[in-house]
């Protein structure tokens, strides 16, 4: 049973106050809070058996060796991907991204083609930048509708024998908007084209199966399901792991080292050079377990509840205008008031104790297509309540008052 | 008046209000009251672009003073301008780049100057201290 209360006693960030009032933290979807459940991991783990992993003979390292690995296979198991070493533990989705940005660099021709979204963050639209300045190939844009929905005819309209790899977000963090990456999969693979999908916002609400989706690469970070920061991960189906190249050079990713030659470690070693983050790989494991405890399909249900709520109540009020209104959403409400710039009304809602995210959120093409200077994102997750998203609005309609 | 006698000034005034409202509320009049800058330097080539907020900011040597106009999309850090024109303005360059900001966690405004607001404050002191340093070898 879902048990909010009992669910709000695992945060103990939820009771503290900002600013003389109680939080009401609605940043969500930049980072989610931690539950008591992961804190513990972590400091277990320093307090018990903290050691370096893979090499060591003595008991902390084959403990702490056994419960990464464990970890490992929990997220092989919640993305049900095929092998435990199909999935690559990094430092989070940004680094995922450029492991595979930089593994295409000997591989890409020059005229080639890549298509991303006009709904990307930042970090999934620079590396392929990158890439293409490297490389030559060519960067190719799927348009958004008004409301925020990828325009699927045109997206089948650029794929071609040109097209070698397709990068599109499976939930928008600006928008909340969640792609059809299944037909975007399918299409692009009808042509032969690898395709990668960002979990980084669709994580903490959908929970992708890897297998099912057929993807080539899914990429997360730990800190938007509960988990710390510094952590996340790159699944690759084997045999495109197995093509690419080592990213970083180092410890832990070597089978041999000669002067002369030295070769790679298998998967997924050849992909983590140096100590990795132990205690926060071993929390993120935690972490899904915690989330997979409450049940996503859960969750799922109950923060469909808050966007339903916060949307009604926000469209009350005169002169919003909310940005993303696909049918398919995650919890996240971006909006403006009339001409109110985002930033004014983020720092009164600050200084009555709403946490909210303003600006471009790493996603300025969105802003420039809706021609603002970004908005205010109120973003939710399982362990808010409605009566918090009353207080953000009773806020609101005080920062109006003052700014109008 | 030096840099030091209207930053005293300006706590004074401050120390009147009761709460963060009222502060609020007098920037959000001083960012509403005046236009900051004209329209023929609101340009490209003066803009500073935070991640939130965008300011503007032209500078000119008078009779050995600098005069600084400036401008933002937003009310809060526009109004936060003004208060930092009326410090900076009409001043030598020489006294601008002996002077601080410290008076701004005295009014209570200091999380505006925090580097994470990214509201392009930051960099506009650094800009006015910038103007001072050239236009400071131009007089010398």
């Amino acid at each position: 049973m879902f048990d909010l209360n009992n669910i709000r006693k695992d945060f103990p960030i939820l009771e503290r106050t900002v600013n003389g009032q109680p939080l009401v933290y609605f940043d969500n979807a930049a980072t989610s809070q931690t539950p008591n459940q992961v804190i513990d991991v972590i400091a277990d783990y320093y307090r018990n058996y903290n050691s370096n992993i893979h090499r060591g003979v003595h008991t902390l390292s084959q403990e702490a060796t056994d419960a990464y690995e464990g970890a490992r296979k929990t997220v092989q198991n919640h993305f049900n991907a095929a092998h435990p070493h199909e999935i690559i533990m990094t430092s989070g989705t940004t680094h995922s991204i450029n492991i595979i940005a930089s593994g295409y660099t000997q591989i890409l021709r020059e005229g080639d083609e890549l298509i991303i979204s006009a709904m990307e963050h930042h970090s999934n639209i620079v590396p392929w930048q990158m890439l293409c300045e490297r490389t030559g190939a060519v960067l190719k844009v799927i348009p958004m509708s008004q409301t925020g929905v990828l325009e699927m005819d045109v997206y089948k309209t650029l794929l071609s024998e040109k097209t070698k790899l397709v990068f599109v977000n499976h939930v928008s963090n600006a928008l909340g908007t969640v792609n059809p990456i299944d037909e975007i999969i399918k299409e692009a693979h009808a042509i032969g084209a690898k395709v990668l999908i960002d979990g980084a916002q669709a994580a903490p609400h959908i929970k992708a199966d890897v297998q099912a989706l057929d993807v080539d690469f899914y990429v997360t970070s730990a800190h938007k399901l509960c988990g710390p920061t510094g952590v996340g991960m790159l699944y690759g189906k084997e045999s495109l792991l197995n093509m690419l190249p080592p990213y970083q050079g180092g410890g832990e990713m070597i089978a041999e080292v000669r002067f002369e030659k030295t070769t790679y470690a298998d998967l997924p070693h050849k992909f983590e050079a140096g100590t990795p983050n132990i205690a926060g790989g071993i929390a993120f494991g935690a972490a899904l377990d915690y989330m997979n405890g409450i049940g996503f399909d859960t969750i799922a249900a109950y923060e469909q509840e808050l966007l339903d709520y916060a949307t009604e109540q926000l469209k009350a009020i005169d002169g919003v205008r909310i940005y993303g209104e696909a049918p398919q959403k995650t919890a996240v409400v971006s909006f403006n008031v009339n001409e109110i710039h985002p930033y004014d009304i983020g720092s009164i809602l600050d200084k009555l104790g709403i946490a909210v995210r303003t600006g471009h959120h790493c996603a300025q093409p969105i802003m420039d297509f809706y021609k603002i200077p970004g908005t205010v994102r109120a973003s939710f997750s399982f362990y808010n309540t409605k009566e918090e998203i009353d207080m953000m609005i009773k806020a609101l309609k005080r920062a109006i008052q003052m700014l109008e | 008046m030096s840099i030091q006698e209207i930053q005293d000034e300006i706590i004074e005034e401050f120390a009147m209000f009761e709460d963060w409202m009222q502060r609020y509320e007098y920037m959000i009049d001083l960012g509403k009251s005046l236009p900051l800058i004209a329209a023929e330097f609101k340009t490209d080539d003066n803009i500073i672009k935070g991640c939130q907020s965008k300011v503007w900011v032209h500078a000119e040597l008078k009779d050995n003073e600098l005069e600084f106009t400036a401008d933002s999309d937003a009310i809060i850090t526009k109004g936060i301008i003004a208060i930092l024109i009326r410090v900076f303005s009409n001043q030598h360059p020489k006294d601008i780049l002996a002077s601080d900001t410290s008076f701004i966690d005295q009014i209570g405004l200091k999380e505006h100057l925090s580097p994470t607001r990214a509201n392009g404050l930051v960099s506009m002191i650094k800009q006015i201290k910038m103007y001072a340093i050239a236009f400071q070898t131009q007089l010398s």
